[in-house]
């Protein structure tokens, strides 16, 4: 079968697509997006984790049949431009939060999708927010605290506002 | 002679998704996916054609209606977890909350989890325990049945071919709830056990819900009658421990547990007693939830 997806804002054709195909594997097998990564195919490891109309999904999971007309953003439409870094990457780099990497593009799409949603998240909100990608290498510690330094970062770029 | 159908039906209303079930009766029906999507990954389901729900507004969101909240079939467990709706129905929002991972339950649905019917299927023993009501649209029009009535079986349900569910009726009630899970750790755990209870101070009713030690979710009338005997509720306490164990121990007989790959059945009917007494000593804390002067909003 024939439709369009809308894949970090740009229109793409998929054609000859088996009906059961799953958004991943049409975006590593079709389009050319591998920054999604395949393991469990269940919803499992959050591997494969996108932003599907702003909500952070398991692509595995998601027809990619059904997702003509939604807007899908995966990590490969996080940074502006070629060679630049999103303020997320670039902590996980300093924190030394990525090992094998294979678990990093969908920690990097939760940690932004939480960050998105709230700025300045406790400790189990943080937790909560990364329940969904397993990481087999660090532990989580060094993610933790990638995704802590993220929120320093920000507040401290952010100009304090005038007390009343 | 019509087109062919597509192989995906994208109806935006619930008579066009009747229609295209009536059109494509092999149809399979996807809402969250999150439970279909497994199965054709792993290659033991291969659609022909599928009926895409997540597009008919009818069956988004939630609304309140009198002392009832009537919840779409597609409203997702991150729409459910909290704000307002966990407000007014806290073990449906704790259950929601405990079910995947924050990705999970972005896509999935409750009327996802009434239509898998699983045992483990986390809302189940607190709609059960609510006496909430399914209602259903087919081709013979729209019905309304108990959810102990709508599941049938381990993965069965009382659907009529072309019927899908669209709404949860679920009673509001004055009163504390609680809902309880073990499994092997707090995210992406399919339930191993589940307590729900839930307290009618009006009514001046125990209500348990349990889920994973039966094929379908229990409602244990035993220990609710007895809790409610021995509650005192004018203060809405349950104060003796003798009370409380017991409690626990009637909810764990009205179990039928199996050993399987998660868990043994042994285990199963001692974690439902520890947890059915935990959850009988939060919604009736022996302190009470009124003052000395009578009932009141807690």
């Amino acid at each position: 079968m024939t439709f369009r997806l809308t894949v970090n804002g740009r229109p793409r054709d998929v054609e000859g697509a088996w009906l059961g195909e799953s958004l991943l594997y049409v975006l590593r097998e079709r389009l050319g997006l591998p920054g999604s990564k395949n393991a469990c195919e269940q919803g499992e490891c959050g591997s494969c984790s996108v932003r599907l109309d702003d909500r952070l999904v398991c692509a595995c999971l998601v027809l990619a049949a059904e997702a003509q007309g939604r807007s899908v953003a995966t990590v490969e439409g996080l940074s502006a431009g070629d060679r630049t870094l999103t303020d997320v990457q670039q902590a996980f780099l300093d924190q030394g939060a990525v090992q094998c990497g294979f678990c990093t593009p969908g920690l990097v799409m939760s940690v932004h999708d939480l960050l998105d949603r709230n700025p300045a998240p406790d400790e189990l909100e943080l937790r909560e927010a990364i329940s969904g990608n397993l990481c087999r290498c660090t532990g989580y510690g060094r993610i933790l605290a990638a995704a802590r330094t993220v929120v320093e970062r920000r507040a401290a770029a952010t100009p304090e506002r005038e007390l009343p | 002679m019509p087109a062919a159908a597509a192989p995906v039906a994208l109806p935006e209303s619930v008579d066009e998704v009747l229609q295209a079930l009536a059109d494509e009766p092999e149809a399979m029906i996807l809402a969250g996916g999150t439970d279909l999507m497994v199965e054709v990954n792993a290659g033991r389901r291969r659609p022909v054609s599928v009926v895409s729900l997540t597009r008919v507004r009818e069956l988004a969101g939630w609304s309140r209606d009198g002392d009832e909240v009537v919840l779409g079939a597609c409203l997702t467990y991150a729409d459910m977890e909290r704000g307002p709706l966990a407000a007014l129905v806290p073990a449906l929002g704790q259950a929601a909350r405990t079910i995947g991972s924050p990705q999970i339950r972005a896509a999935a649905t409750i009327g996802g989890n009434l239509g898998t019917a699983s045992p483990a299927g986390d809302t189940l023993p607190v709609l059960a325990a609510l006496d909430a009501v399914v209602e259903t649209a087919g081709p013979q029009g729209s019905r309304r049945l108990l959810v102990g009535d709508f599941v049938t079986g381990v993965k069965q349900t009382a659907l009529l071919p072309g019927e899908i569910v669209t709404a949860v009726r679920v009673p509001l009630r004055r009163g504390r709830q609680e809902f309880l899970k073990v499994g092997t750790r707090n995210a992406m755990v399919i339930s191993v056990v589940m307590v729900a209870v839930v307290v009618d101070l009006d009514g001046r009713t125990v209500r348990a819900g349990l889920g994973s030690v039966a094929p379908r979710p229990v409602r244990a009338r035993s220990a609710e009658a007895f809790a409610a005997e021995h509650a005192d509720w004018r203060r809405g306490a349950v104060a003796s421990p003798d009370v409380v164990a017991r409690f626990g121990q009637l909810c764990a007989e009205a179990t039928s547990p199996i050993d399987d790959h998660r868990s043994t059945a042994d285990y199963r009917r001692r974690a439902v007693a520890v947890c059915a007494s935990r959850a009988l000593a939060r919604v009736l804390p022996p302190e009470g939830v009124h003052g000395d002067g009578g009932p009141s909003d807690e």
